[in-house]
């Protein structure tokens, strides 16, 4: 099994150890990931504030670059999943639109690289047994609750993911690293991770909201596998007390599957998880 | 009597008409349950709310939206899309006001969110990646905001998450190609509203 991967611009800088850590699980599942060539930002809400015609032309180029380089593409970012899956049905539902595309991009869609999230790879393709046939240490004595964010679920007749208001593939996969997966309601409200920058005292509210919720649900730490989520829930979390550190499911994945370079990932987060880990007997 | 058919401007076309167009809705559909405004995670923060929005740009209420905060308050999480038993995605409603806001130079509201975007897409423009000490330097400066995040934006720069010096896109022609491209659902005028006397009573 090979894929096309495509980071975006999150897996370079602030989302790093989502980068590192899906790239070492890969490696260990002997699953081959193939950097897209030359790839470009997908102009995240940015573009789509300013212009649906840049919004769907961007991802549209990337997507002429996976379909020569002949795979599926896998993206781990939950915004950049969200923006080609919108071109991806774009192309597929409106032959006028299509044409634009083609047009505008310089190339004729072929339909034979779809745009895949990384939980749905994980989940779907390689499959649940796989995984957990590959932990040698279970992560039991931590809890934790699932956090699907938004733009992996919404809106569903462009992501096509799980069920919007309840999905489970992520607890599937921590349930089958061993790790105590808490119950909670709101594992796909926003955090509001696109006004970061522009309305932390939104975000701030967002995320302290999220935050204890996890904590009454019983969880000391929060899943991710969107890089936005991740550093906004990090950065915006009121201190000092006892800030809950968010992973990335594939760095709780390395961790169970055992994997020396994960000690390298606790060291690049905003709230250092490594008392939680040793806590759960899993530090060292 | 018969006048002469005539292209309107853009702008004279009737606000509900061309936010339709833009984000390919039906926001006469919204009958104001107000279940996208109950499930919105920065509605607190919202002066209107995003029925309400719908109900102004229903009204034509053009320089009451465009000025108003609320259009950079959305944080695009399309709860309320996904909610809506009409079916319209509010979101790209949103979408399509800012982006008329932008087309009439309208950035009152938030400028701070507008030097934003404008900042992330230049970098995109000439990169074809996004450089984050590019765009929060250049935002901080911008914005004359020089000390909020200052802590952790270091701290992240320190640990190798913020790399200072760009990457740089080698399809860079291509790119500044798809910046030109031209908006592929335009509002036209019908030639009915052209002709003043056709809407008359």
């Amino acid at each position: 099994m090979e894929y096309t991967y495509y980071p975006g611009c999150s897996l370079h800088s602030t989302g790093r150890e989502f980068h590192d850590s899906v790239t070492a699980v890969f490696r260990a599942l002997k699953i081959g990931l193939v950097e897209l060539e030359d790839w470009n930002c997908c102009g995240a809400s940015s573009a789509h504030s300013h212009s649906r015609a840049l919004s769907l032309a961007l991802p549209a180029r990337n997507l002429s670059l996976a379909q020569a380089a002949g795979r599926d593409v896998i993206m781990p970012c939950a915004a950049c999943f969200n923006r080609h899956k919108t071109v991806e049905r774009e192309l597929q539902s409106s032959p006028e639109r299509r044409r634009q595309l083609e047009q505008v991009v310089g190339f004729e869609y072929s339909g034979s690289s779809a745009v895949r999230a990384l939980l749905e790879v994980l989940h779907d393709a390689i499959g649940v047994e796989t995984i957990r046939d590959r932990v040698t240490r279970d992560l039991a004595g931590l809890p934790v609750v699932a956090y699907y964010g938004c733009l992996l679920v919404r809106p569903p007749e462009v992501t096509q993911f799980d069920d919007p208001e309840n999905p489970v593939v992520m607890g599937r996969l921590l349930g089958a690293l061993g790790a105590d997966v808490r119950p909670w309601g709101n594992a796909t409200e926003c955090c509001g991770g696109a006004l970061t920058l522009t309305q932390p005292k939104v975000a701030r509210r967002l995320v302290s909201r999220l935050a204890g919720r996890a904590r009454e649900a019983g969880a000391q730490a929060i899943v991710t596998s969107c890089p936005l989520c991740q550093v906004n829930l990090e950065m915006r979390q009121p201190g000092p007390g006892a800030r809950m550190p968010i992973f990335y499911i594939s760095e709780l994945m390395g961790l169970a599957f055992g994997l020396e370079e994960s000690r390298a990932w606790w060291t690049k987060h905003l709230i250092d998880p490594r008392p939680v880990l040793q806590l759960a007997g899993l530090a060292a | 009597m018969t006048t002469a058919v005539r292209r309107q401007p853009i702008a004279d076309v009737p606000l509900m008409e061309r936010v339709n167009a833009l984000a390919e809705q039906q926001v006469e559909l919204c009958y104001h349950c107000h279940k996208c405004t109950s499930g919105c995670p920065a509605a607190e923060e919202m002066r209107y709310g995003p029925d309400q929005m719908l109900l102004l740009v229903q009204l034509g209420q053009k320089d009451r939206l465009l000025s108003s905060a609320d259009l950079w308050l959305c944080a695009g999480c399309e709860t309320c899309a996904t909610r809506c038993p009409n079916e319209i995605d509010i979101a790209r409603v949103v979408d399509a006001l800012r982006q008329i806001a932008r087309a009439e130079g309208v950035t009152g509201a938030d400028p701070s969110s507008v030097k934003f975007h404008r900042l992330f897409l230049f970098l995109v423009e000439r990169l074809g990646r996004m450089n984050e000490a590019g765009l929060l330097g250049a935002h901080k400066l911008w914005t004359g905001n020089l000390f909020s995040d200052l802590g952790s934006g270091a701290r992240m720069v320190v640990m190798g998450k913020i790399p200072l010096v760009p990457h740089v896109v080698r399809g860079r022609a291509q790119l500044r190609k798809l910046f030109g491209a031209r908006e592929f659902s335009m509002p036209t005028a019908s030639d009915e509203s052209a002709a003043p006397e056709g809407r008359g009573t």
